[in-house]
C-alpha cells in the first residue's frame, strides 16, 4: 500500500487546518475564558459529591497564572528545542551520506563549494 | 433518500450538539486530590504491571537497538510538546492533545508507558497539573490505554489504508480514548447519587467528548506531519524498528 511521503505544500495546507481548528473556538465561543477542562471536571465533582474533601494537595504550586505559563512555556521549548535538533542532525546526516554516495566529481564540487 | 441528503442530516445534527451542547467541559487530567485513596491505589496497581513491562522493553530497546535511542527521545519531545498545548475547543474551555500516539506506532504501547507517565509526572511536580495521588488512573488513560488504541488501531489498518490514514486515525482515537478512560474513571468514583455510574459516566463523558473531538483532529493531523518528516528523514531508524513492515 502507499506509503510515500508528501511534501512540504501539502504540510503547510494541513498545519493551517491545525491553526483554524483552533482559532474557530476563540470566534464561535465569545463569553468564555476558555479555562481548563480540568477545572471545571472539579466543579462537576462538587455538584456530584458535595461534601468530598480533595485529601491531598500538590507539593509545590505555582504561585500564579504567569509562572504557570512561564513553566508551560519553558516545557513546549524543551520539547520543540529537542525536536528541532532531531531533524537538524537528520537533514545534516543525510546530506553527508548523499555526498559519499554521490561521483567523486560532485563530491568534489561540493568541497569546492563549501571553501 | 440520497447519499448527500444523509450526510446534511448528520452534519446539521453535529452542528446543533456543538452550538446546543456548548458547555465546559469536564475532563483533562484528574486533579491532585480528587480520586479517594482507593481508587487511586487501584489505578496505580492497574499501571504497575505496564510499568515494568515498559521499563523492561525500553532497557532492551536500547541494548539492542541503540541507533533508535535519539528516535525515543524526540518520541518523548512531542508528548512534551503536545501536552503544553492548551487549546481552545468549541464547548469554551481548553484542554490539549497527548502525543502519545506517534510513540505508539514506532515504539509500541509499552515504551510508552513509560514516556508518558514522565510527562505527566512533571507536570505533576512542576505545574501542580494533574497530581501524584491521581498519577496512576492519569497514566492509565494517557500513557496506557491511549497507545494501546493507537498501536491498535495503526495495526489493524496499516496496509489496507494509505499509511497518512492509518496513523491519523490512531493519534486521534487514542487522544479521544484516553479522555473516555478519564470520564469513566471520574464516573467509577462519583457516581450520580441518583443515576449512578452510567448517569455520571454520560455526564463526564458526553459533554466532554465534544471538546475533544477538535483537539483529536489536531493531535492526528499534528502526527501525521511529522511522520511525515520522519520518512524521509529518520529511515534507518523506522527500518530498524520494522515500523513499516506489512505497509
Amino acid at each position: 500500500m502507499n506509503h510515500k511521503s508528501f511534501g512540504w505544500r501539502a504540510s503547510l495546507f494541513w498545519f493551517g487546518i491545525v491553526v483554524v481548528l483552533a482559532i474557530i473556538p476563540l470566534l464561535l465561543v465569545q463569553d468564555s475564558e476558555f479555562e481548563g477542562a480540568d477545572a471545571t471536571a472539579v466543579e462537576a465533582i462538587q455538584e456530584l459529591a458535595p461534601d468530598y474533601e480533595p485529601w491531598f494537595t500538590p507539593l509545590m504550586e505555582p504561585p500564579g497564572g504567569e509562572t504557570e505559563s512561564l513553566l508551560f512555556a519553558l516545557q513546549a521549548a524543551l520539547g520543540a528545542g529537542l525536536i528541532g535538533y532531531f531533524f537538524g542532525f537528520k537533514v545534516g546526516q543525510r546530506r553527508v551520506r548523499h555526498t559519499e554516495h554521490s561521483t567523486p566529481m560532485a563530491a568534489h564540487q561540493s568541497v569546492s563549494e563549501q571553501a | 433518500m440520497t447519499r448527500t441528503n444523509r450526510w446534511l442530516i448528520v452534519a446539521a445534527g453535529a452542528l446543533a450538539l456543538i452550538l446546543l451542547e456548548a458547555r465546559s467541559a469536564y475532563a483533562m487530567h484528574i486533579m491532585e486530590g480528587f480520586l479517594p485513596p482507593g481508587w487511586a491505589l487501584l489505578w496505580f496497581a492497574v499501571a504497575l504491571p505496564f510499568w515494568v513491562i515498559g521499563f523492561r522493553r525500553i532497557k532492551r530497546l536500547v541494548i539492542e537497538k541503540p541507533e533508535t535511542r535519539m528516535l525515543l527521545g524526540l518520541v518523548g519531545a512531542f508528548a512534551f510538546v503536545l501536552s503544553a498545548l492548551k487549546i481552545p475547543s468549541v464547548t469554551g474551555s481548553s484542554s490539549h492533545p497527548t502525543g502519545t500516539g506517534l510513540g505508539a506506532i514506532l515504539f509500541g504501547p509499552a515504551v510508552m508507558s513509560i514516556v508518558g507517565t514522565i510527562v505527566l509526572l512533571f507536570q505533576a511536580l512542576l505545574l501542580a497539573h494533574g497530581g501524584l495521588t491521581t498519577l496512576g488512573a492519569n497514566a492509565v488513560a494517557m500513557a496506557i490505554v491511549g497507545p494501546l488504541v493507537a498501536w491498535g488501531i495503526w495495526s489493524g489498518l496499516k496496509g489496507r489504508v494509505p499509511t497518512y490514514l492509518a496513523v491519523f486515525f490512531a493519534a486521534a482515537l487514542a487522544n479521544f480514548a484516553t479522555y473516555v478512560v478519564t470520564s469513566l474513571q471520574l464516573a467509577l468514583a462519583y457516581p450520580d447519587p441518583t443515576g449512578g455510574f452510567a448517569a455520571a459516566f454520560i455526564k463526564f463523558g458526553t459533554i466532554f467528548a465534544v471538546t475533544q473531538i477538535p483537539l483529536a483532529i489536531s493531535e492526528g493531523i499534528l502526527t501525521v506531519l511529522i511522520f511525515n518528516a520522519l520518512q524521509t528523514n529518520a529511515q534507518t531508524e523506522i527500518a530498524a524498528l520494522d515500523v513499516l513492515k506489512g505497509a
